[in-house]
């Protein structure tokens, strides 16, 4: 048995989260891929902003930051630049990353500053009560999209990968294994890195959009991934109600810290 | 600062700022472009890697203040420069940096607003946004100097305050103070004080938001093995949000009395011939430059006028301004806003004796002529 009480703040549980709610999977397989890294617990610093994803930094055992909202990845800047032997991570959601932190987003990935951010895609502002997210898919309800939202919406992996990002990939909680291997890719990649995680929001989004309960969820993303290679062959209309599932990029490139301290060096005598 | 010991230079104010943060231990800056101030990011840019310290240029206001608490929290002392747009988008976090008490300075060369207002051109229009700009109470400490030398002095004092009190701290130049070139005699290094952060003595039992007697309490290096949580919700001594009421009260009367019991030790004024004065002027900044002339002047016409100057605008001088406020016959308040400061000062006054502003928001400096003038007619009243 894996030893998750290690990595734990048991005195903060139980956790927030609702029944059903996907984040748990999240966690757990993110404290087996920082252990599979070897990472101290003294050398993880993790950040996160607002959100129901961002919570999850309140009950690990880790130099945890819990900050304003959009913003995590800015806080996490600060500390890689000024301590980069520290393995900063980003826990953070779509609401949180694409919306009111979008641009924060694109430039992280841009510069190329070594963070690896976990992103909980649960299509819905799930802490505030479910309202409309920059990923919630066209004609599904929330509550300030009481008849279905207008709107497109973001590709969260796609705009990281556009914004230059070296490491960038999908998976859904109903994969456990593979929310760890990729989170596990992802903590090794010297550069920025995204593994974007569907996750399931029954309380706000899927009693809503009658989707049925957590589980329910988990089963319908677990029928609709598919991989980047079965994706390329199907229809845009096919695709809109499917998950693609897989490691869009991984890449090496100049980190712009390890640049930075080229610069630095040169004044060193 | 060796190179610079006892060295004589002629600087301008942002100029001065950025050498100050240098001296006083900054090693990291984050900002964005934005006129007037941008000369201190500029400068930073070229000597903090030479002083193995980073700066960066973020995609925006809200990023920069971001990554200077991110920094700072490590134990890196952390700056950025701004004005007045740039200034309101970092407002949400400068109530972060109070909450989670990360110190850092927030330097705010002052320009013409609201908006994008006057890019160019001198104002003291964010007084009371340096105050209350973020939402909820709070206290904050800002400062305002008058010359290029004061800069210098003014940033390491910024720090000192900021690494003192566990605070962020506003540092208010303006166009003029941020532009203006004068000689500037730089201290050596034995001739400042540097406060640092206070460190806990032990890592056992940490708790980061301890009670203490001083109400400061120590600040654990963030990843040096002390593993803590730090969050702009509500919280109690262990850093964890809380919803208990006891524990809320107990941290925001900590971080309100943390300053306002110093209160004494963080307000400094200037007193300039005011023993015998019975026209009191009171001013910061560059609006003070003008009026140091105009009481000469003044008294050069026989009028006994004195000034007292600002050089901590929050807290605010009360004491200091109702105690003259027994001595002189009025007082002057000259401003570059609509009056944001002599609200304050007929506050601190209580009647005592009237208080006239005296009040330019069109991009122009105040003459010291145009107090002068001012001075004659209160007289005349």
């Amino acid at each position: 048995m894996f030893d998750y009480d290690y990595y734990l703040r048991k005195s903060k549980m139980p956790l927030i989260w609702c029944p059903g709610c996907g984040d748990g999977i999240i966690l757990k397989s993110l404290i087996r891929a920082i252990h599979k890294n070897g990472f101290t617990k003294d050398n993880v610093v993790m950040v996160s902003g607002i959100g129901c994803s961002s919570r999850l930094t309140g009950y690990v055992d880790f130099n945890t930051l819990h900050t304003t909202h959009g913003r995590a990845i800015t806080f996490a800047t600060g500390i890689k630049l000024a301590k980069p032997h520290l393995n900063v991570i980003v826990i953070t959601g779509d609401g949180d990353a694409t919306s009111i932190g979008g641009n924060h987003y694109i430039h992280a990935a841009r510069r190329n500053i070594d963070l690896t951010v976990i992103l909980f895609n649960n299509q819905i502002y799930g802490m505030t009560g479910g309202q409309v997210s920059p990923t919630t898919p066209s004609g599904k309800k929330a509550t300030t999209a009481p008849y279905g939202s207008s709107e497109n919406i973001f590709n969260i992996s796609g705009l990281a990968i556009a914004a230059g990002a070296p490491f960038v990939a999908r998976t859904t909680v109903a994969n456990p294994v593979q929310v760890e291997r990729y989170i596990n890719l992802a903590l090794q990649k010297k550069g920025f890195s995204v593994v974007e995680v569907m996750t399931p929001c029954p309380t706000t989004f899927g009693r809503r959009n009658k989707a049925g309960a957590g589980v329910d969820m988990l089963k319908w993303q677990k029928e609709h991934s598919v991989t980047i290679k079965s994706a390329e062959k199907m229809s845009p209309l096919e695709l809109d109600e499917s998950i693609v599932t897989g490691i869009f990029v991984d890449i090496e490139k100049p980190e712009c810290r390890t640049e930075y301290q080229k610069v630095i060096d040169q004044f060193k005598s | 600062m060796n190179k610079n010991s006892n060295n004589v230079k002629i600087l301008s104010g942002n100029e001065a700022c950025a050498q100050a943060a240098l001296a006083v231990g900054v090693r990291f800056f984050a900002g964005y472009p934005i006129t007037p101030s941008s000369e201190i990011a500029e400068v930073l840019a070229g000597e903090l890697p030479k002083n193995n310290g980073v700066f960066i240029q973020m995609e925006d206001e809200l990023a920069s203040i971001g990554a200077i608490i991110g920094a700072s929290l490590t134990g890196v002392k952390a700056m950025t420069a701004t004005s007045g747009p740039g200034f309101s988008l970092m407002q949400e976090n400068i109530g972060y940096a109070i909450m989670a008490e990360i110190p850092c300075v927030i330097v705010n060369v002052m320009r013409g607003g609201p908006s994008t207002g006057l890019p160019t051109l001198p104002s003291q229009g964010d007084i009371m946004q340096a105050r209350w700009g973020t939402h909820g109470d709070h206290q904050i400490i800002a400062l305002a100097p008058f010359s290029v030398r004061e800069v210098f002095d003014m940033t390491i004092r910024a720090f000192n305050l900021s690494e003192k009190y566990r605070t962020p701290v506003i540092l208010l130049l303006d166009e003029i103070i941020g532009h203006v070139n004068e000689k500037v005699i730089f201290p050596a290094d034995n001739e400042f004080e540097i406060i640092n952060r206070p460190n806990p003595e032990s890592k056992d039992n940490y708790l980061p938001y301890q009670e203490t007697a001083s109400d400061i309490p120590p600040m654990a290096n963030f990843g040096s093995c002390y593993r803590y949580h730090v969050t702009g919700l509500a919280h109690d001594e262990t850093g964890f949000p809380t919803n208990n009421a006891e524990k809320i009260n107990q941290l925001l009367q900590r971080l309100e009395r943390k300053i306002v019991k110093h209160t004494d030790d963080i307000v400094e004024v200037e007193e300039y011939l005011l023993n015998d004065a019975e026209i009191g002027i009171i001013a910061y900044g560059s609006a003070a430059r003008s009026a140091r002339h105009a009481v000469k002047l003044a008294r050069n016409a026989g009028i006994k006028t004195g000034m007292l100057r600002l050089k901590t605008i929050w807290p605010f001088a009360e004491k200091q301004i109702r105690d003259f406020s027994d001595k002189v016959k009025l007082w002057i308040v000259p401003e570059l806003n609509m009056g944001q400061i002599a609200h304050e000062v007929e506050w601190a006054v209580r009647g005592k004796v009237p208080v006239y502003k005296y009040n330019k928001v069109n991009g122009e400096p105040i003459n010291p002529e145009e107090i002068l003038n001012c001075i004659k007619d209160k007289i005349n009243v």
